[in-house]
């Protein structure tokens, strides 16, 4: 510390020694306030979840991963990210959990314990990618409003449970359906129990596909309480908000589902392109359905020094929303040049592919290794950040790392 | 005559401490404002004091956090906690950059969809607070990578 900074500091610290360097606003906190400093329990203990994971927010939880905490193939419940728009229930009965099916095209308002959905139906197991519609919300200028994802809100977990259609065969439903809505029982932030926090859905051909189930397992255990615990709707490639958590109402509807969060600037992006920073109309928003082609290194981790003729092993994830990964590349000069990664087929649809690959570096230097992911319909990632829009959804820009070789 | 020279001698010590405390108190505001008066200008002028990391520094030093709540301790402070966190924590605030019309878009939002009461006299303070302390910085089209820590990999 040169001599100027010195005296800079302890001016500074004088200062605010004088006016108290901790102005306490204990009598103004509001009750039931936790300012994270005083956390108790601890949300890593309290979640199960890796201390390398970052905290966005405490009420309600939001926590994200970083790129190599989601190197294994298969997301453990340490590294799934948590996004959450209301409270946590709290206190979840199993024993006396109903689901209920109604809304305008059920043929009958039925309803199912959680011993009838397991017995009843056949189970199922698929590999999911879930990520949040908001994923890399923090990189958009302007500034994008809500929690500041940076690119750890993705995970593929394994998901099983019975399927929603054969439950909706089941209850019988109406030919005018249009739309499934979900409710849960979670808790509106405002305590207000009229008020729902989130009840998003799916159109009823994404609820009708093979991989969307009503899921009451992950990773072959009972899904952890703040993953959605005893039932979670699971529609893999499509934004995770689709996927409610602790599900106990369905509702078929004959209209566009019109639960909180699905309408306004949530969940919805212009339905034409527009220019940074421009005001959208509310009838100019569409709902986002199937998430875009992006991917992931997650080895190694960013900040890795190599010696100087020695080659990088680089691998890491792509996926395509509702499409396939068919093309993985990557560039160790900025774009210039692409070379071609080993890339895997999916374990089943929705599922993430892994990639792979060996570089040469010419020289020492620094460099930014780029992943491109491309889908079946030839799409690419792009590299710079893809078209703004109000909430600062969908950015699946290409994924950098950094390296030096030294 | 003993006794009017003991006084003035009393007097004299008194008036020779004092001047000594003062030339003392003199003496450290002169250093103190030749450091303070050196700094200034060697930021002004001197290329060797414009490293842009310094002044992050000093401007996250300047922009004192209160240890509680986690906010930057300003003007409208009180008021932003007493009116935005009963419901959601402080971080959903500070992870946030918006114009003063953003961030009354945003509490009008809540007011409609999210029980806000009505914020009345506290409005203009709180908006001035957010819109001062938490405004949106030009960042481009996308961001140089940033770091946090060089590891030699092994393999």
């Amino acid at each position: 510390m040169n001599r100027r900074k010195f005296v800079k500091k302890t001016t500074l610290a004088a200062m605010t020694g004088i006016v108290g360097g901790d102005i306490v606003f204990g009598s103004v906190m509001p009750k039931g306030y936790q300012p994270l400093s005083f956390q108790d329990p601890d949300p890593f203990k309290l979640f199960d979840k890796d201390s390398a994971m970052v905290v966005l927010n405490d009420k309600p939880w939001n926590m994200e991963a970083q790129a190599h905490l989601l190197d294994d193939k298969v997301t453990p419940s340490k590294y799934m990210f948590i996004r959450n728009n209301g409270l946590i229930p709290e206190d979840v009965d199993v024993e006396n959990w109903v689901l209920t099916v109604d809304g305008e095209s059920v043929k009958q308002i039925k309803s199912y314990s959680l011993q009838d959905l397991k017995s009843k139906f056949q189970h199922h197991t698929y590999q999911l990618t879930l990520e949040c519609g908001g994923n890399g919300r923090s990189e958009f200028n302007p500034p994008a409003k809500g929690n500041q994802w940076t690119i750890g809100a993705v995970s593929c977990a394994e998901w099983t449970g019975v399927r929603l259609r054969d439950v909706l065969k089941d209850v019988g439903i109406k030919d005018d359906a249009v739309y499934l809505g979900y409710h849960a029982a979670d808790i509106h932030l405002s305590r207000n129990p009229e008020k729902e926090p989130i009840s998003r859905g799916v159109p009823i051909r994404k609820a009708m596909q093979d991989e969307t189930l009503l899921a009451f397992a992950m990773n072959g255990k009972d899904i952890p309480l703040v993953h959605g615990y005893p039932l979670r709707l699971v529609a893999g490639g499509w934004p995770a908000s689709t996927s409610g958590k602790w599900i106990n109402r369905l509702s078929i509807r004959n209209i566009v589902h019109d639960g909180p969060k699905m309408g306004g600037s949530s969940y919805r992006v212009p339905c034409s392109p527009v220019a940074p920073g421009a005001k959208v109309a509310d009838g100019d928003m569409c709902i986002i359905e199937s998430m875009p082609i992006k991917s992931l290194i997650t080895y190694p981790k960013s900040g890795a020094m190599i010696s100087e003729g020695k080659k990088l092993n680089i691998r890491g994830h792509a996926w395509a929303g509702e499409l396939e990964v068919k093309k993985m590349e990557y560039s160790i000069d900025f774009g210039s040049t692409w070379k071609t990664c080993i890339l895997e087929n999916p374990i089943n649809r929705l599922a993430w592919q892994h990639f792979s690959a060996n570089i040469d570096f010419p020289k020492k230097g620094y460099y930014e290794i780029w992943a491109r992911a491309t889908d079946s319909k030839g799409t690419s990632q792009p590299m710079l950040l893809p078209g703004w829009n109000p909430k600062g959804y969908l950015n699946n820009a290409c994924h950098r790392i950094a390296i030096k070789v030294i | 005559m003993g006794n009017a020279h003991k006084t003035y001698r009393k007097r004299a010590r008194r008036l020779y401490r004092i001047l000594i405390v003062i030339s003392v108190m003199a003496l450290i505001t002169a250093i103190a404002a030749f450091y303070l008066y050196e700094d200034e200008n060697a930021s002004k002028d001197n290329p060797e004091y414009s490293d842009p990391t310094e002044a992050r520094e000093v401007d996250q030093l300047e922009k004192s956090i209160d240890s509680v709540s986690g906010f930057i301790q300003a003007p409208g402070l009180r008021e932003t906690i007493i009116n935005c966190t009963p419901c959601h924590s402080a971080q959903l605030v500070t992870q946030n950059r918006m114009t003063k019309e953003g961030w009354l878009s945003t509490i009008r939002w809540m007011q409609k969809t999210q029980n806000l009461w009505d914020l009345g006299e506290n409005e203009p303070i709180i908006l001035e607070y957010l819109a001062t302390n938490y405004a949106p910085v030009e960042k481009g089209r996308r961001e140089n990578l940033e770091v946090t820590e060089w590891y030699v990999l092994e393999e």
